[in-house]
């Protein structure tokens, strides 16, 4: 086990771009970094670079306290998990678990030991004679997870290696990968565009755009503290709503009325004409159904509803809005990098199930002003990020994480002692 | 598959078959004719003798037949081993590796290829006779590696081609040096590619007349379609047909045996090329 520090790393090809700018991060040992971002935005690149598959055009590569950026992908003792798994068809399920050992030269009684470990945690017992084209997608997975972990590697790496597995199963082997990674404690890179992936597995999540780390932070801060445009608007389902504001002494005029900033937020924003105001889908709320204690924390306006969703738990409303020329286009084009197809300045807004707020009619919204970010339209920056709140955030989570590993570790300890039939199910 | 369909297909492929398989039958009966017995106007023989078979193999034709035989096998068998481990190396480098050149070297392959043997069959023979390469199992393998080689890069590279990258990539992170990665990941995913192009090679080493009848007098490299042309009758009035063609069924023989043995090998190769993960 080991960390990964990279600095400054560069990765140009031959035309000149830039894939990779100027990244550096730090991985901590143990830590479960997720890299995230758009497609085309080097985030597999970057995983590239770290395994050794993909030349580094400038910049340092540290994994273990070691430089290894002219070590080949085999000097450097890391283990991979591609999209497409990657199986050798011509073998079975056990020489493709047991092909890394069989490379070092390990003993066999050693290799069958280590590939009956990993098949135990994996549950692919049954299956260890099968070659993988009769093996299902989840099976198959597990396969490439196997081989793995059979070996002690330094770091894990994923290369959206859920993306090819139906709804149902990628949520089960998401459960699967975060538990394993608890139980072996290794540091983990995850390269995935789920944000669902993102928000649940990750320590820390880093936010690339066009090559460029945009943030590197725990899930939360990154959903309640994100430093621009472009990450408010990838981190979050449905997406973060922008609305056009001017400023007026603390106010805010927004189409939906105005918003009040506390005077802290008010002096941050002071000395724009214009802002765009970023407001979550549910920091919205049918205004009937507000507590009366609640109500005065924000504004109460009226907008006609275009569509309404209702999916059991939750509703969507969908409230049009005009905006003017300069911030459509500058929406559109942040919709466009972050793969949405968005043709109209529409809000969406959360509201309860049980609202009965009906489609094209006009209705009364409740918007609590407290949460809600400012951001720049020219630079995209946000304006109202309270990085100590952010920091405090992030830290808390590292803090669990800690915990989180003792306690799974020393779950782990136990039950192998007692027999190690929990571990599987643990 | 309604009984009038059946019976259109059956009907259809048995004319197929028999279309393909009379000049085979054609030369079986021949063979089995006596040398009376080759005008007599009839398709079968009128009785069945081996005397053709006993002539080039144990008769006055063996010290003729038998050597080429051997030499055919050797030099056919060395020259298709020779290129498709070259094929291999080539094709893999074309297939994966980015260096300039490369569309030169596919398309001096094709021009290679399709190069009119005929024409440089007769410097080929000065040039041998001064280097002593006339008359020597080398003398006929050189030239046969530049008849098999272009055909074996292509088929070749383009079953490399199908093999997914990642599956050397993930190799490689396992552990694997290159050279380990080619030899246990590549190279059994392109097996069938790999006996396809074999028998493709051998059946163009094994069918070459030219060079053999060219470069070759005497049977220490002498390969059998060049033999069979210099085979003789009894007396000089006598046509040696039958013996030709006894000895035509013998040299089909191992064709056949290699392709009925490999029979699965080449239909997975030829139809399978795109080995998917």
């Amino acid at each position: 086990m080991a960390s990964i520090d990279m600095k400054n790393i560069v990765k140009k090809y031959g035309d000149g771009f830039p894939a990779v700018n100027d990244v550096s991060l730090d991985i901590a040992d143990g830590e479960f970094m997720i890299l995230v971002g758009p497609s085309g935005c080097g985030k597999s690149t970057l995983l590239r670079m770290i395994v050794g598959l993909e030349d580094i055009t400038s910049g340092d590569m540290v994994i273990g306290g070691k430089r290894v950026n002219d070590l080949a992908p085999r000097d450097r003792n890391l283990s991979m998990v591609f999209q497409n798994y990657a199986l050798y068809p011509h073998m079975t399920v056990y020489e493709n678990i047991a092909f890394p050992l069989r490379l070092s030269k390990t003993p066999d009684d050693e290799v069958r030991r280590r590939v009956t470990e990993a098949s135990d945690v994996l549950e692919l017992k049954e299956h260890l004679e099968r070659k993988p084209a009769n093996l299902s997608g989840g099976q198959r997975q597990r396969v490439a997870m196997g081989r793995a972990i059979v070996r002690q590697a330094e770091a894990f790496l994923f290369d959206e290696p859920l993306s090819n597995l139906d709804a149902k199963l990628r949520g089960q082997m998401r459960t699967e990968i975060s538990r394993l990674q608890r139980r072996l404690g290794i540091t983990t890179v995850y390269v995935t565009h789920d944000q669902t992936e993102a928000m649940t597995l990750g320590d820390r999540v880093c936010v690339l755009r066009k090559g460029k780390i945009q943030q590197v932070a725990s899930p939360r801060e990154l959903y309640e503290q994100p430093v621009n445009l472009f990450v408010a608007g990838f981190i979050g389902s449905p997406p973060m709503n922008f609305l056009p504001a001017t400023p007026e002494g603390n106010r805010l005029k927004t189409p939906f009325g105005d918003v009040e900033l506390d005077e802290k937020r008010a002096e941050a924003v002071a000395g724009h004409d214009l802002l765009l105001v970023g407001i979550r889908p549910e920091y919205f709320e049918d205004a009937s159904l507000v507590d009366e204690a609640k109500r005065p924390l924000g504004s109460v306006f009226r907008a006609r509803v275009d569509v309404t969703e209702w999916l059991g738990d939750s509703q969507y409303a969908y409230i049009p809005y005009e905006a003017p020329e300069s911030i459509q286009s500058q929406m559109r084009e942040l919709s466009k990098e972050l793969d949405s197809e968005e043709l109209r300045t529409q809000a969406i807004v959360s509201i309860d199930a049980t609202s009965r707020i009906r489609e094209g009619r006009e209705a009364e919204f409740w918007l609590d002003s407290r949460k809600v970010h400012v951001f720049d339209p020219e630079s995209g920056d946000n304006l109202t990020r309270d990085a100590e709140a952010g920091a405090e955030l992030t830290r808390l989570a590292s803090q669990d994480r800690v915990e989180q590993l003792e306690e799974s570790q020393g779950r782990a300890g136990t039950s192998q002692q007692t027999g190690g039939a929990t571990a599987a199910s643990a | 598959m309604s009984t009038r369909k059946k019976v259109l297909w059956g009907v259809g492929s048995a004319l197929i078959i028999v279309y393909c398989l009379f000049p085979i039958a054609w030369i079986v009966s021949v063979s089995l004719k006596a040398p009376s017995d080759l005008s007599n106007e009839s398709f079968l023989p009128s009785e069945v003798t081996w005397q053709n078979y006993e002539l080039i193999l144990t008769g006055g034709a063996s010290d003729l037949f038998l050597p080429a035989l051997r030499n055919s096998f050797g030099i056919c068998l060395i020259a298709t081993a020779i290129s498709c481990l070259l094929a291999m190396f080539a094709a893999y480098a074309i297939a994966r590796l980015d260096f300039p050149g490369k569309k030169l070297i596919l398309s001096t392959a094709l021009a290679v290829a399709i190069f009119p043997v005929i024409s440089i069959v007769t410097p080929l023979f000065n040039l041998w006779r001064n280097i002593g390469l006339y008359d020597t199992w080398p003398g006929l393998i050189i030239p046969y590696l530049s008849l098999t080689l272009p055909i074996s890069i292509w088929t070749m590279s383009a079953f490399f081609r199908e093999i997914p990258w990642e599956m050397e990539q993930a190799a490689q992170v396992d552990g694997a040096t290159t050279w380990q990665a080619f030899r246990r990941v590549i190279v059994p995913l392109a097996a069938p590619g790999v006996f396809t192009t074999a028998i493709i090679a051998f059946f163009i080493a094994w069918n070459d007349f030219i060079y053999g009848i060219s470069l070759t007098s005497t049977e220490a490299a002498r390969p059998v379609p060049a033999a069979l042309g210099l085979f003789t009758g009894a007396s000089q009035f006598e046509e040696p047909t039958g013996a030709i063609s006894a000895a035509a069924v013998i040299v089909t023989i191992p064709v056949v045996v290699l392709v009925l043995l490999f029979q699965r090998r080449i239909v997975a190769g030829l139809t399978n090329g795109a080995v998917k993960g």
